[in-house]
């Protein structure tokens, strides 16, 4: 009976192992920048291209980039949920264009609305390599100081507006007082 | 000549994966440092498509990230930093082969001792089978001398 054990225990292991690790996303790419410092980045302003958005506009308190573009369905359907945080969160929403069509992305935003404080045209996608974006929509939370507090893959939801970002926030308000 | 059909139509599809490529860029200048642009774009992988490597991925993405080891490779920096740019924004995922830590010791590690696990058990029960009485069916000569016995 006892040489039934060490196999027994070996199966159990492995169908716990294989019960939690298939149970998760492996496309989702985690995030090496929580905790630290986002990158710097000046970009060309879509309102204005002549002035530029620093990371250091962002600073002084929590605020959100949110990187989209035209071209990305999700974030058509993140659009309508962003104005309505961009009014009712109590945090600046930044946005990144990403790799796209200027004209259009104006366009898209007098029609549809514009949830964004200011938005940078990130035309050859060097800012999105440097906050590790690799599809769009992506959402970052940074801290008053610009560290990155959270980053959220795909379209915003309310979901996960409530459980990732609202606490977050809080506590990094809390913290900053 | 049925053969060197065979022979060339074997050749220009070995031939054609060059026709195919997707890195489109010129070649750099100095054939070393071309080389090792080739070789790094093959280890890092592409995020959007996530089974490919970036030199064979035709995302967007895959193109922006061909683009900055190139501009990092020409500019002089190592295999190594490189490697540390793409690690310290897309984390552990980004290269096929990981880095050796101690949050991949588990997957560098796992195959050989589960080959060992398999080695021992193995021979544990080729030792126990060994040890167990005679069937009758065997070659050893029986204990009885006919059949009545």
């Amino acid at each position: 009976m006892t040489r039934y054990v060490l196999p027994a225990v070996f199966l159990i292991g492995l169908v716990i192992v294989l019960g939690v690790g298939l149970r998760r996303d492996p496309t989702f790419v985690p995030s090496p920048l929580i905790g630290k410092a986002a990158p710097d980045f000046a970009l060309p302003r879509l309102d204005d291209p002549a002035q530029l958005l620093r990371k250091a506009d962002l600073l002084g308190d929590v605020s959100i980039i949110n990187v989209w573009a035209t071209w990305c369905g999700g974030c058509r359907q993140e659009h309508p949920l962003l104005l309505q945080l961009a009014k009712t969160g109590g945090v600046p929403f930044f946005g990144v264009d990403w790799k796209d069509d200027t004209t259009l992305a104006r366009q898209w935003l007098a029609e549809l609305g514009n949830p964004y404080k200011a938005v940078g045209i990130d035309a050859d996608g060097k800012t999105a390599i440097d906050l590790g974006v690799y599809g769009a929509p992506e959402t970052f939370l940074l801290d008053g100081q610009g560290n990155v507090l959270y980053k959220h893959i795909a379209p915003m939801t309310v979901d996960a507006w409530q459980r990732e970002f609202v606490p977050r926030i809080a506590s990094a308000r809390k913290a900053a007082r | 000549m049925h053969r060197m059909i065979a022979y060339g139509l074997l050749f220009a599809l070995l031939a054609s994966r060059a026709v195919l490529a997707v890195d489109t860029e010129p070649p750099l200048p100095d054939p070393v440092l071309q080389d090792r642009y080739v070789s790094l774009t093959q280890q890092i992988r592409c995020l959007v498509c996530q089974n490919e490597a970036i030199s064979d991925s035709t995302a967007p993405l895959a193109a922006d990230l061909r683009r900055e080891v190139r501009r990092m490779i020409a500019a002089g920096q190592s295999d190594a930093e490189v490697k540390d740019f793409l690690l310290a924004r897309y984390g552990d995922f980004v290269l096929y082969r990981p880095r050796f830590q101690a949050t991949t010791a588990v997957l560098w590690l796992a195959p050989t001792l589960l080959l060992l696990l398999v080695v021992v058990t193995i021979w544990r029960v080729i030792r126990r089978r060994s040890g167990l009485p005679v069937d009758v069916d065997s070659d050893e000569a029986p204990t009885t001398t006919g059949r009545n016995n």
